[in-house]
């Protein structure tokens, strides 16, 4: 999928990518030459086409994670599906905050050790000692996991 | 009015679709650059007992010394880690998640190592339109049992696919190249008929049918697919499996697969 301003023709480049949390999705797209700006907007069946592929509209912002659509999109996965206890940097880096604990153990735990590694990659990316509900709000919005 | 074409846009586009999709490929690819053989066990048939000739063929090549992983790639019924007795919790390492062994060392991964007791799969998404996706997604699933989970080095991957052909179209596409196919079936015309369907699909795509295997031999049972098809695509008939094998029956069977198979 490409975006071209017929006008200047000029391929139009990827700006944002938006995830509302009602299954559509947004894209933004700018001409480089006269800045024009179009959004491409997903309704919820071709939202989850995109999805099903396992790709990222704006590009990817996270490592993939192993089974990563599996964990993300199964509605009916198993509790105690995954081991984590040996998962890269388990018990170092980052602390989390007593509300981030609670805000994470609300997370089904077929996906939470995904979450958590997400989590605790995005701070120690970015030197944050502490992970509190705010940082885990930021988090979402910069890597986009609206819809996580 | 004049619009370029998709393919005459050229300029570096952030989202690299194309980029991300080959990248998953080169992830299965390199996952399964470590194991010599990908097997997938087909029927064009259900019921016909692919999955416990899976498991069983994978505990006998076991026992022969190869070592050997079995996926269960039958997504919405899976068998094949109670077949093999491979219970428990996948352990997530670096970027991968460790197989369940199970028995006679065989590495196991099904999704019914990830699903709830009695729950089927389903995933997130809007209701009224899963027919649309819902392919899709057990397509990506797939891929990730292939790319994401650490086989190691094996002799053998055996894929356990469920009947029909749609699996094994996406098993193809997903992998560097065709797998072997192993194909199961039971010995009565309406076995042969379907089964010769999906073995047609398999050489079709490209696929090396590595022999036929008769299930369910004997009576009540008439009929003699497993010949009839081994015949007509010049292959070897490798094992008729009675109703009730004895362990030695498995272990003719690994024998009797080439060391290329």
């Amino acid at each position: 999928m490409k975006f071209l301003c017929v006008e200047c023709d000029r391929q139009m480049l990827f700006e944002e990518r938006q995830l509302p949390g009602d299954g559509t999705l947004a894209a933004a797209f700018k001409c480089p030459t006269c800045g024009r700006v179009v959004a491409l907007l997903t309704n919820p069946m071709e939202t989850q086409l995109v999805a099903s592929l396992g790709v990222k509209i704006g590009g990817r912002t996270i490592e993939e994670q192993p089974l990563e659509m599996i964990r993300g999109m199964v509605v009916t996965g198993k509790e105690n599906a995954f081991d984590e206890s040996g998962e890269r940097g388990a018990g170092s880096g980052p602390i989390w905050s007593m509300e981030a604990r609670e805000r994470l153990a609300r997370v089904p735990g077929f996906v939470r050790g995904m979450v958590k590694r997400i989590y605790l990659e995005y701070a120690r990316d970015r030197g944050i000692g502490e992970i509190t509900p705010a940082v885990m709000d930021t988090a979402r919005t910069d890597l986009g996991l609206e819809g996580m | 009015m004049h619009i370029r074409t998709y393919h005459e846009l050229t300029e570096a586009d952030r989202s690299g679709l194309p980029d991300q999709i080959a990248t998953q490929r080169r992830r299965v690819a390199g996952r399964l650059a470590s194991v010599d053989r990908v097997v997938a066990v087909m029927s064009g048939k259900g019921g016909v007992g692919k999955s416990f000739v899976t498991a069983q063929l994978a505990r006998a090549l076991a026992r022969a010394g190869r070592r050997v992983g079995a996926l269960d790639a039958d997504l919405n019924g899976p068998t094949l880690s109670r077949l093999l007795d491979a219970a428990g919790s996948l352990t997530v390492t670096t970027g991968a998640v460790e197989p369940v062994t199970g028995a006679d060392g065989v590495r196991c991964v099904s999704m019914a190592h990830l699903l709830e007791d009695g729950k089927p799969l389903a995933f997130r998404g809007p209701d009224g339109d899963a027919f649309v996706w819902r392919g899709a997604f057990e397509a990506a699933a797939l891929r990730e049992l292939l790319g994401d989970v650490a086989w190691g080095v094996l002799d053998r991957l055996l894929v356990d696919l469920p009947p029909g052909i749609q699996r094994l179209a996406e098993l193809v596409d997903l992998l560097p190249a065709p797998p072997a196919v192993l194909t199961i079936t039971i010995p009565t015309p309406e076995s042969r008929d379907a089964v010769r369907r999906a073995m047609r699909f398999a050489v079709d795509r490209g696929a090396a049918l590595v022999g036929v295997i008769e299930n369910m031999s004997g009576p009540p049972h008439v009929g003699d697919a497993g010949a009839d098809l081994a015949a007509e695509f010049n292959v070897p008939l490798l094992a008729r499996i009675p109703w009730h094998p004895t362990p030695d029956v498995w272990d003719r069977l690994a024998r009797a697969l080439r060391p290329a198979s």
